[in-house]
């Protein structure tokens, strides 16, 4: 930290009430990035509807990438296609990663419409309810597909 | 590294007695040569009816240690000067009722903003964005006659009512981590300011565009990512999100066309 003092304001001691106030005693102490990522705790609604939506946004586009990876084994023909998604859908790891997009994909669609709302003007002061309703709708929608997706895993 | 440091009166700190309120303060002293690293002190303060949060601080200093420092002054929620953070959020400590709060209450400085001393924090900055936006009724044209008033429809006053509530207490700049991550962004309070007199019918078409026109910049309107914190803390109870979301919509419309 820095503890540098102002020489002017050492030697003479001149309260200066509505002078540089930086000047008076030192240089003011940094809490540093700490204060910030410890008090996650406290984070508003708001706060956390806006991380959620950027990691899934960060999600999708990481999985757009492994989408047009796994589309262009097309490329050498319908066979390779075909066994690379029969090889891929027989791994139980696959499906519980298909689940995840699929909650990812839900949240940011509603989120994104709760986003919509609010750049609209529209039930600002439910922002805070709506975030909480993406989530309950995320988790219901998820729930009820389980069956689908690891139906028949290995079938 | 913290010491803690506890109150000459050997109280059992951070329990709950029924006639004493623990309040834990952050305390930085710079002049301190040897021992200038922040810690934790506590204090115990008689518990009293409507204690407020500022009142516990008051009293620490007048009977325990003279050298607390915090800013203070109208004790009402009027002055804007003691905006802390307490139990992990950014409040008035003059309107914050310790009965309201889980103890021991903790306070600290403002977040985001260097520490001057104990509970003051550096608030230049603060004062910089606000002033950036021409914080002063700015009319196009003045009447002749000094004398003439000018006059504002009841509607519009209602209109504006809100954003004119600002008390500069700085706690939603505080509460933004955009604004803490961006120097430049000028903040939710300026917006606010600026929102107050983009709204006032008084001031004319070529003042208002002017103001349109800064707040259309990537360091203003369009760096709010609409986490609604500063609407949360704001003690004033100003809709600061809706106001900056108005002044999006103003801006994309100012040169919105069709091809
Ligand atoms: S807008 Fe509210 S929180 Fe921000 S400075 Fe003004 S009164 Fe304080
Ligand atoms: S002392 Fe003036 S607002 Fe709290």
């Amino acid at each position: 930290m820095n503890r540098m003092y102002c020489d002017t304001a050492l030697e003479t001691h001149i309260p200066t009430p509505f002078g540089p106030s930086t000047c008076d005693m030192s240089e003011p102490y940094d809490r540093g990035l700490v204060e910030d990522y410890g008090r996650w705790r406290e984070f508003a609604p708001g706060m956390w509807a806006w991380i959620l939506h950027k990691f899934t946004g960060w999600v999708l586009i990481g999985y757009l990438f492994t989408h047009i990876a796994v589309l262009s084994t097309a490329l050498d023909g319908g066979a390779t296609y075909t066994a690379t998604i029969q090889g891929l859908e027989a791994l139980f790891v696959v499906r519980v990663m298909e689940i995840g997009l699929l909650a990812v994909a839900v949240f940011h669609i509603l989120n994104g419409i709760r986003l919509l709302m609010i750049d609209l003007g529209i039930g600002l002061e439910r922002q805070a309810a709506s975030f909480y309703i993406s989530l309950i709708i995320t988790a219901l929608i998820v729930i009820a597909s389980v069956p689908t997706f690891l139906g028949e895993v290995g079938v | 590294m913290s010491t803690e440091h506890t109150s000459p009166e050997p109280e059992e700190s951070t329990t709950v007695s029924d006639d004493t309120v623990t309040i834990r303060v952050f305390r930085y002293q710079p002049e301190k040569e040897d021992d200038a690293e922040p810690y934790y002190e506590e204090f115990a303060v008689p518990r009293v009816d409507g204690i407020t949060v500022l009142d516990a601080l008051m009293w620490a200093r007048d009977h325990e240690d003279g050298t607390l420092t915090f800013r203070h002054s109208c004790r009402q929620g009027v002055c804007g000067s003691d905006a802390m953070f307490v139990n992990g959020r950014q409040r008035l400590c003059c309107t914050t009722q310790i009965s309201d709060l889980a103890e021991p209450v903790q306070i600290d400085p403002l977040p985001h903003q260097g520490v001057l001393k104990d509970l003051v924090v550096d608030m230049d900055h603060f004062y910089d964005q606000m002033h950036a936006v021409d914080p002063f009724f700015d009319p196009d044209e003045l009447p002749d006659d000094p004398l003439e008033e000018q006059r504002q429809s009841p509607e519009n006053r209602e209109h504006i009512k809100l954003s004119t509530r600002c008390i500069w207490c700085g706690a939603c700049m505080s509460s933004c981590n955009i604004a803490a991550g961006d120097n430049q962004y000028l903040g939710p309070a300026s917006i606010n300011k600026a929102y107050r007199f983009i709204k006032d019918e008084r001031e004319g078409e070529q003042r208002r565009d002017e103001r349109i026109e800064q707040m259309a910049d990537d360091h203003a309107v369009w760096r709010c990512q609409t986490q609604f914190s500063c609407t949360e803390v704001c003690p004033k109870d100003i809709p600061l999100t809706e106001h900056i979301q108005t002044l999006k919509r103003d801006a994309a419309k100012r040169d919105l066309s069709l091809w």
